[in-house]
């Protein structure tokens, strides 16, 4: 459950969110991603009211969860054309192709997602993410079965995407990571942002002692 | 409530491609229909007298049954890979979603139909083939597919979802089941094109009632 959170994401900013299981990590992407409606208090996407303008807000969101949101018994491409339908893209066949070339992914993308490792599928949903030219990534522990060689790519491509002007709040566990890739970081405990601070004002050596100073919890 | 045509058919072919490739929606209604014809073919010695009257009962009851199935399996896949949340973070509607997840099961239902229609006139001896049966079954499967859509996504979440599917959808499916069920007796008996019509037009009217009561409804169906 969260409470009193005020969180702000400037254009080109990405914030990483830490915190230990329950802490609300993830029911905060959910939150930000209208896939849960809160109880209170007002949430603004790109301008967009998120009460009010859902659709116009979602548009603009890109999300890598946990699980792939893919349908197994579907090719790759015939699933991001899909989601390509279902954002509107007139130019879904090119914007697979280039992102799937980026992503290393292009080789399969005629393959059952149902047959892909989990590497590759998560690379599918970094396609799926990045198709309609999203404004906002929400990120759940993207770097979950990526490969070093993909994790590189993903990095990059987050750093391009924070350059072009995105905004992306990150949750992960790895402290390195996390601090490595933002410009902020944030610890959730109990609901609550309990720490936020610009990254440069953290090193990685304090980070763990910071972590465990405000969860309670050893990183 | 906005619906635009283009994402409800996507979901819909979406569907279909799904339907295609795994063929376990209307297997499965075809399989229990089937079965549920040749149980009740030897359960009831069927004369020239009841034939044509017990045999619209067997048809719309097995029928229904097996379209609960086919329901439950249309969301089943959606939870797989938690696809139904890809979709809801797209900018289409909650209620695109569902009125395009209603087109697939209406079309999946009236596929069944159409090759059960064939096996059940040939096991009970009573011509379903008939152009007033096949508006009846067209307009029951539109209320049929509607509230079946909507209790499907109401129940997906939930446990015991096999069992709260039944325990919802059949008793407002009751009416949609009884005029299917008399227009049909109507027809098979030798009733005219008029006597039918009064059956084409209740079930019309609980099609307009649910179709509006969905419409309504869907969009609070999917929030957390």
């Amino acid at each position: 459950m969260l409470t009193g959170l005020n969180l702000e994401v400037p254009r080109g900013e990405t914030i990483t969110i830490f915190g230990p299981n329950g802490a609300g990590k993830t029911t905060l992407l959910r939150v930000l991603g209208s896939l849960t409606r809160p109880d209170r208090g007002t949430i603004s996407i790109n301008g967009f009211a998120l009460s009010e303008q859902a659709a116009f807000a979602r548009s603009t969101i890109g999300v890598v969860m946990h699980s792939s949101l893919l349908y197994g018994d579907l090719t790759a491409r015939e699933n991001l054309r899909f989601y390509g339908s279902l954002f509107g893209l007139n130019d879904t066949e090119s914007r697979i192709d280039t992102l799937a070339q980026r992503l290393n992914v292009a080789h399969r993308l005629n393959d059952k997602v149902r047959d892909l490792s989990h590497g590759l599928e998560k690379r599918v949903s970094f396609v799926r993410a990045l198709l309609h030219r999203p404004r906002l990534l929400l990120l759940d522990e993207p770097e979950s079965g990526l490969d070093q060689n993909t994790l590189g790519i993903f990095e990059d491509l987050l750093a391009e995407f924070r350059a072009a002007g995105g905004a992306t709040v990150l949750v992960t566990h790895s402290l390195e990571r996390g601090l490595a890739l933002s410009d902020r970081i944030a610890i959730l405990g109990g609901g609550r942002i309990v720490f936020d601070d610009r990254s440069e004002n953290v090193t990685i050596k304090e980070l763990p002692a910071i972590y465990r100073n405000f969860t309670g919890e050893v990183s | 409530m906005k619906l635009s045509l283009g994402p409800v058919w996507a979901v819909a072919k979406k569907d279909l491609l799904l339907e295609v490739r795994n063929r376990e929606i209307v297997i499965s209604i075809l399989v229990f229909s089937g079965l549920v014809f040749i149980i009740f073919n030897f359960a009831i010695e069927l004369t020239r007298v009841n034939r044509d009257t017990v045999g619209p009962g067997v048809l719309w009851v097995a029928f229904i049954f097996a379209a609960i199935l086919g329901l439950n399996r249309s969301f089943i896949i959606e939870k797989d890979g938690n696809a139904l949340e890809g979709m809801m973070l797209s900018p289409v509607s909650r209620d695109t979603i569902l009125v395009g997840k209603t087109l697939g099961n209406l079309l999946f239902m009236i596929t069944a139909l159409v090759v059960l229609f064939p096996v059940f006139t040939a096991l009970f001896n009573v011509n379903v083939l008939k152009v007033e049966i096949i508006v009846i079954a067209v307009l029951a499967t539109i209320g049929l597919s509607t509230i079946g859509t909507m209790f499907a996504a109401l129940s997906v979440n939930t446990r015991a979802r096999e069992i709260m599917l039944p325990v919802l959808f059949l008793p407002i499916a009751v009416p949609i089941l009884i005029a299917a069920v008399e227009g049909t007796a109507q027809v098979t008996q030798g009733g005219s094109w008029s006597e039918a019509a009064e059956w084409f037009q209740v079930l019309a009217a609980f099609d307009i009632v649910f179709v509006i009561a969905a419409l309504l409804t869907f969009q609070f169906l999917l929030e957390d």
